[in-house]
């Protein structure tokens, strides 16, 4: 019984479908608003679901001399790891107490797989296109981790030293979400950075750019490979939004985490379509510098208690 | 380590075939091949087997983009063969669809700029309104593109006095919009920190490859057909030729935006100045000689030379296309920038490919075939073709 409830979490809810349902329709409200700034009509909701099922039934052609097992564990591992992230977020939310030591280290790491994913995809596709694409991500995935880890530093810092995600939830309904403060507020720009780069949207597609080098990692992957790294990239949109609520707007658990969804996807796409995409070296030292210096100065102040 | 990274012949980045061949080191752009030839379809020899009337309709389909500029070359120099000139309404009719051309097609170049660099935006917003003057076209000449307004001696078709307004209002509106997208690109950080100092041209290397057209004058060389040998109502009206030193692809995208209000400027003069009486002369016959005839298209000058040996269709027709010269100057530009550079410094001559193509055939240095040669070959493969079919 034990086990069908854990498979029935992974699989179905909270794991891979909902979230690839849900991730899929905001991919819909993505496309949606781009093509309503732009002054185009855009495509009807069913779209996304359509091109996934289209993807499914196309031949998947794989890249005579490269590594069958590398080629299809790039899209699986980003697939799994988001799924595994899925199930963790919503039970720590609704389920604080069941929240084991080191679990936000899990969730640093589940989020570092789709990243790794596409790295091992594009090296594997023997393409010199994949392989520029795959040396981009892995340097704009060493880039954005450094805010990305102070940050979530100074999230603990504000928890009390706890390392239990549970914890930081708890703490958050205690004292009042951590945005609402200095350090909160320079922690959600920074993340919200961090997060647009780890979502591939402009202006940090740098390793997909598609004028460049033609989407990069994926150039070689068709068919049902290319579905799961389509609907792997749909679950980040669900998930890292989510994410974002947890550790710093208070938690999911109650109505209000609609709105506040909805807002930060505004702000994600808005973001999108008001920049053009940056040069790698440009991004890298945006991270590093701009919001290295001022993810460490939240720190600081989340340390005087501000 | 060296590697390829391959722009075309199929890419995203372009809409025309062509082959750029980037030698990269990392992500850093050390050498660039050119290989041209992907879109020829023998314009030149086409011609010599037309009518003097029928060439401009072809040689308008040259090119997709700039369709004014070679009908329009083409019909000055056969004017100069035949020592006329159009007659005044004639000339400001051509000059007024000359430069709004011009608009048309640098818009269309900054869509795709901004496309290139990723902001689609912006490519969504100029495409937006530049629609409105593919409108005023079709409602002027009946066509949205391929306007077939040039006629040897005059032109095909007037503008009624009805449309004028229609045309002050659009420049009115392109006027605002203009002043719009020159502020959110110059003064957008993000975006000067992608145009600035990148795919330098030197002044000195623009004359060495002898680049023409805005890929010049962002270099600071002023050259500029309009002013420099003037035809039509270009010396009538009052512009200034625009010119930035600095060399980059945001000097060149400055000289397009701000060559728009120079358009817009000689437009509306012409609109009011416009003189009455009749659009074309008559032409009996086209004397033995040649002559050539130049026009400032949107990428810089195109030069046609025509020779008649006085019967009913040119013995010799050549083209010159200015993407021809701009697009070698891409050896020197792109060289020291990364890829993500480089895909910004080719499309910043705004290329067009199928005005650029030439067919030469060379084997261990020689030249394999001459122009006799790959015509009987050609013939060749249409009569297999057609034996294949039959069947």
């Amino acid at each position: 019984m034990n086990i069908v409830r854990i498979l029935f979490s992974y699989i179905i809810f909270p794991g891979f479908i909902f979230s690839a349902v849900v991730g899929l329709f905001l991919t819909w409200i993505d496309r949606k608003v781009t093509a309503r700034i732009h002054w185009r009509v855009g495509p009807p909701w069913f779209q996304p679901y359509a091109d996934f099922l289209k993807l499914l039934l196309k031949e998947t052609i794989i890249p005579e001399g490269s590594s069958k097992t590398l080629f299809f564990l790039g899209p699986l591992l980003g697939l799994v790891g988001m799924s595994i992230l899925a199930v963790m977020l919503f039970s720590m939310n609704f389920y604080p107490a069941g929240s084991f030591v080191g679990d936000i280290i899990v969730i640093i790491y589940l989020l570092a797989l789709p990243p790794i994913g596409i790295i091992i995809g594009g090296s594997a596709s023997k393409n010199p296109l994949a392989s520029v694409g795959a040396s981009r991500e892995m340097t704009q995935y060493f880039a954005y981790e450094l805010p990305f880890l102070i940050v979530l530093a100074t999230i603990i810092l504000k928890a009390g030293g706890s390392i239990k995600f549970g914890d930081i939830v708890l703490a958050q309904q205690v004292q009042g979400p951590f945005l609402y403060s200095i350090s909160g507020v320079i922690a959600a720009v920074v993340i919200l950075l961090c997060v647009q780069a780890k979502l591939s949207f402009v202006p940090f597609d740098i390793p997909e750019a598609e004028q460049e080098i033609m989407a990069g990692p994926y150039i070689e992957y068709s068919g049902v490979a290319l579905a799961i790294y389509k609907v792997t990239r749909a679950m980040m949109l669900f998930l890292l939004p989510l994410f974002l609520i947890s550790i710093l707007w208070g938690g999911f658990a109650d109505w209000w985490a609609i709105p506040k969804f909805l807002l930060i996807i505004v702000l994600i796409v808005l973001m999108k379509n008001t920049n053009p995409r940056l040069r790698i070296d440009q991004a890298l030292k945006f991270f590093w510098v701009g919001l290295g210096i001022l993810s460490i100065i939240g720190l600081v102040l989340a340390f005087y208690g501000l | 380590m060296k590697r390829i990274v391959p722009i075309g012949p199929y890419h995203p980045l372009q809409e025309e075939p062509e082959f750029f061949k980037l030698i990269v080191e990392g992500e850093k752009v050390v050498d660039l091949e050119i290989n041209i030839g992907y879109n020829h379809r023998g314009h030149e020899f086409i011609s010599q087997t037309l009518t003097w009337d029928q060439v401009p309709f072809l040689v308008e389909r040259i090119c997709g983009i700039c369709s004014d500029s070679h009908p329009y070359a083409y019909v000055l120099a056969v004017e100069d063969i035949a020592h006329i000139t159009a007659p005044p309404r004639a000339q400001y009719i051509r000059t007024i669809i000359g430069e709004l051309e011009r608009i048309h097609s640098h818009y269309l170049w900054l869509g795709l700029a901004g496309h290139f660099i990723g902001y689609n935006t912006v490519w969504m917003w100029v495409w937006r309104y530049r629609e409105p003057l593919l409108d005023l076209f079709e409602l002027i000449m009946g066509n949205r593109n391929h306007y077939a307004i040039n006629k040897i001696g005059g032109a095909r078709r007037d503008i009624l006095p009805e449309d004028y307004p229609k045309i002050r209002e659009y420049l009115d509106l392109l006027e605002k919009k203009n002043a719009m997208f020159t502020n959110a690109i110059l003064d957008d950080p993000v975006i000067r920190g992608r145009l600035e100092n990148v795919g330098v041209l030197t002044k000195e290397d623009a004359i060495a490859y002898a680049v023409t057209g805005p890929t010049a004058r962002g270099s600071g060389y002023a050259c500029d057909v309009r002013k420099d040998d003037p035809y039509d109502a270009y010396d009538k009206v009052d512009w200034d030729e625009i010119v930035f030193e600095e060399g980059d692809v945001l000097a060149k995208a400055k000289v397009r935006l701000i060559e728009c209000n120079e358009s817009i400027k000689i437009v509306r003069q012409c609109l009011k100045n416009m003189p009455e009486g009749p659009i074309e002369t008559r032409v009996d016959e086209i004397p033995s000689g040649e002559g050539i005839g130049r026009h400032e298209a949107p990428r810089g000058e195109v030069f046609h030379y025509v020779r008649s040996d006085g019967s009913n269709m040119p013995v010799r027709h050549k083209v010159r296309a200015p993407s021809y010269m701009n697009i070698a100057s891409n050896v020197i530009a792109v060289k020291g920038y990364s890829i993500a550079d480089a895909a910004l410094v080719l499309a910043a001559v705004d290329p067009c490919y199928c005005c650029t193509d030439r067919t030469f055939v060379y084997e261990n240095g020689k030249k394999k075939y001459s122009g006799q040669d790959l015509l009987k070959l050609s013939w060749e493969k249409t009569e297999k073709i057609k034996r294949r079919y039959k069947k």
